[in-house]
């Protein structure tokens, strides 16, 4: 049995561009960067990470398979859209960036331990289990994501936030035990499963 | 004037810059009549702006110079001035043209010896410094204006300051009484000649050109170099007048995007490797020019031009389109910040003054044009349906002045057909 990411290397050889352009989100786009170099520069995060999406463009185009996939970068995308709107070919740059992201994640070559990669998939098992983010038993999986002793430090950092969501009625102590969930959760878990098929057998992933 | 003036046999030409006024020439030397129209009170156009022309850095009194000596000399072209297209309709050998002729309150009685821009005190911002200092509001446009006529602007018609014009005026030449007058003409075919503008900087954002007064336009930058110029040639930073000496150069300011004009302005390049020559005349090895590029568009011949600026040591050039302009609060001077495309190295330069070298945006952008007129996705015209019309110069492309005369003499040459095939079409 062969993984993901060796079919992938199989079927694309050493084009890594047609490879983007078939498995990630908007990756057709990717060829039409012409390297000006505004989206770095607007970026917020820009000087934070290690590739900005101008650069990763380029490694893409250059075939640089690896250094992309288990790149940062990708990941310390806020969703600001600051690149989007001021590219002058109207690239989705921040499309493409959670694209990346995904498909790195999905063959495992995303970088282990990354936070905001941990808090992605918590919030999507969140939403996958329950139909909606259960925002108590998210938060909670959040704080204790770095063992006990550190999720209590996290919890009592945070009490103040806690109580004051409690108070406005944002945030139910009793979701702990039950509740906020959709009306048909199998219903959704199905629908899922049959999305994610179709996506998978398009991406070549399945 | 009377509209008997013009039959299906003229052709008119929309405007008077030097695609419009080369048009014009060229088909009146082919023994056509041609009324020339010019929105404002002088032939010139923006080349007449400019400080000097690439590659060969003469200057524009040259150029325009020789067509308004061959103007003077052809009973054939009608020049109207502050005259405006209103309407056309028709076809091919058949055009109804409606034109508005505004008031210049003064006739061509003048001698253009400026008593009345003496006697008046009123004064308007100089239109052909950009609005960069200010002119009497009784004015001669400028030095090669044609006709060398004075103008008195609209705003001191009806007041005592242009009773002060009248009165000082000894050829009596000023008529306050002047009304904006229509004139329906019947043509065969139209060279829309009709120009460019700047792109309007305020709309690139992150440029700040509304709000620092550092960062200015490679027109205004023109005019800072001429000594007929609002600083007399000397290149003076607008917020405090000490000399700028450490020059950015931006380009495609404007151009190239999609959130702005979609097209490659194609001269802007050429304008600014011009430009950092400027510099270098005016400082010596003291200036310091830095381009800040996507790619530097020399097209053909024009690469040795590019080669020589790559040799001056006082011009450097950085591979990257600039994010966004901040400002250093205590000396005024803007600071440029992005990533390079060489080695991707993140910036933050400061430079005495910021050139924003905008694109060409068509002048007809936003003006209801006849039904008939072809015009590409940037504004840009293509010609009509019945071909009975034509672009000229950079109404119809982005081009500099070399390629707006070949562009003109293109289009006066297809309307000369025109009226050929009309006139064979009547005889028959």
């Amino acid at each position: 049995m062969t993984t993901a990411n060796e079919n992938a290397v199989a079927k694309y050889k050493n084009n890594f561009l047609k490879e983007v352009e078939a498995t990630v989100e908007e990756g057709h786009w990717v060829k039409m960067c012409m390297q000006c170099g505004v989206c770095a520069g607007s970026c917020p995060f820009g000087p934070h990470w290690e590739h900005s999406p101008q650069k990763i463009f380029m490694m893409i185009r250059a075939g640089k398979r690896e250094e992309v996939l288990k790149s940062d970068s990708m990941w310390m995308c806020t969703s600001c859209y600051n690149c989007m709107v001021r590219c002058p070919r109207e690239l989705p740059i921040t499309h493409i960036m959670h694209g990346l992201a995904n498909y790195a994640y999905r063959l495992g070559l995303s970088p282990k331990g990354q936070p905001n990669q941990a808090i992605a998939k918590l919030f999507w098992d969140s939403a996958l289990k329950y139909g909606r983010v259960n925002e108590l038993k998210f938060s909670l999986a959040m704080y204790f994501r770095d063992g006990f002793v550190q999720g209590v430090k996290n919890a009592l950092a945070m009490q103040s936030v806690g109580l004051g969501l409690v108070k406005a009625g944002r945030l139910n102590p009793m979701e702990i035990i039950s509740g906020h969930t959709c009306k048909d959760t199998s219903g959704i878990h199905k629908m899922i499963a049959k999305a994610r098929e179709i996506e998978d057998r398009r991406r070549g992933l399945a | 004037m009377t509209a008997s003036i013009a039959t299906n046999q003229t052709i008119l030409v929309v405007g008077g810059g030097i695609a419009g006024m080369t048009a014009a020439l060229e088909a009146a030397e082919c023994g056509k009549q041609v009324i020339l129209a010019e929105k404002t009170p002088t032939l010139g156009g923006r080349t007449s702006l400019l400080y000097r022309y690439f590659p060969k850095m003469c200057h524009p009194t040259c150029g325009l110079e020789i067509n308004l000596r061959r103007l003077r000399g052809n009973p054939n072209v009608r020049v109207m001035t502050m005259t405006e297209v209103a309407a056309v309709t028709g076809s091919r050998g058949n055009y109804a043209v409606t034109l508005k002729v505004k008031p210049r309150y003064v006739t061509e009685n003048c001698t253009a010896c400026g008593d009345c821009g003496n006697a008046v005190s009123a004064e308007i911002p100089n239109p052909a410094n950009y609005g960069m200092d200010k002119i009497k509001a009784a004015y001669l446009p400028h030095g090669m204006a044609y006709p060398q006529r004075f103008v008195i602007d609209p705003s001191i018609a009806a007041t005592p300051e242009g009773e002060k014009a009248k009165a000082a005026c000894k050829v009596d030449a000023v008529d306050l009484g002047m009304q904006e007058e229509t004139l329906e003409l019947t043509v065969g075919s139209v060279v829309w000649a009709t120009g460019w503008r700047p792109y309007d900087a305020n709309k690139i954002q992150p440029y700040g050109y509304d709000r620092y007064a550092n960062v200015i336009t490679s027109l205004e930058f023109e005019r800072l170099a001429d000594p007929r110029g609002p600083t007399g040639g000397k290149l003076l930073r607008p917020s405090d007048g000490k000399e700028a000496k450490n020059i950015a150069f931006i380009q495609c300011a404007g151009s190239r995007d999609e959130n702005h004009l979609r097209h490659c302005s194609r001269i802007c390049c050429m304008a600014t490797l011009k430009q950092t020559q400027y510099v270098r005349e005016a400082l010596g090895d003291a200036g310091k020019s830095t381009i800040y590029y996507i790619d530097i568009r020399a097209i053909d011949r024009f690469e040795d031009f590019y080669q020589n600026v790559q040799k001056d040591a006082t011009v450097s050039f950085i591979k990257s389109k600039v994010a966004r302009i901040a400002l250093n609060e205590e000396n005024n001077s803007p600071i440029l910040h992005g990533v390079d495309t060489e080695g991707y190295h993140r910036y933050a330069s400061e430079h005495d003054l910021v050139v924003l070298a905008v694109g060409m945006e068509p002048e007809v952008t936003g003006v209801k044009l006849p039904d008939d007129i072809i015009l590409d996705s940037s504004n840009f015209i293509e010609g009509s349906k019945t071909e009975g019309m034509f672009g000229a110069g950079s109404a119809s492309s982005p081009l500099d002045v070399n390629r707006s005369v070949q562009s003109a003499t293109a289009a006066a040459m297809r309307a000369v057909q025109v009226i050929h095939k009309t006139a064979s079409t009547e005889a028959a």
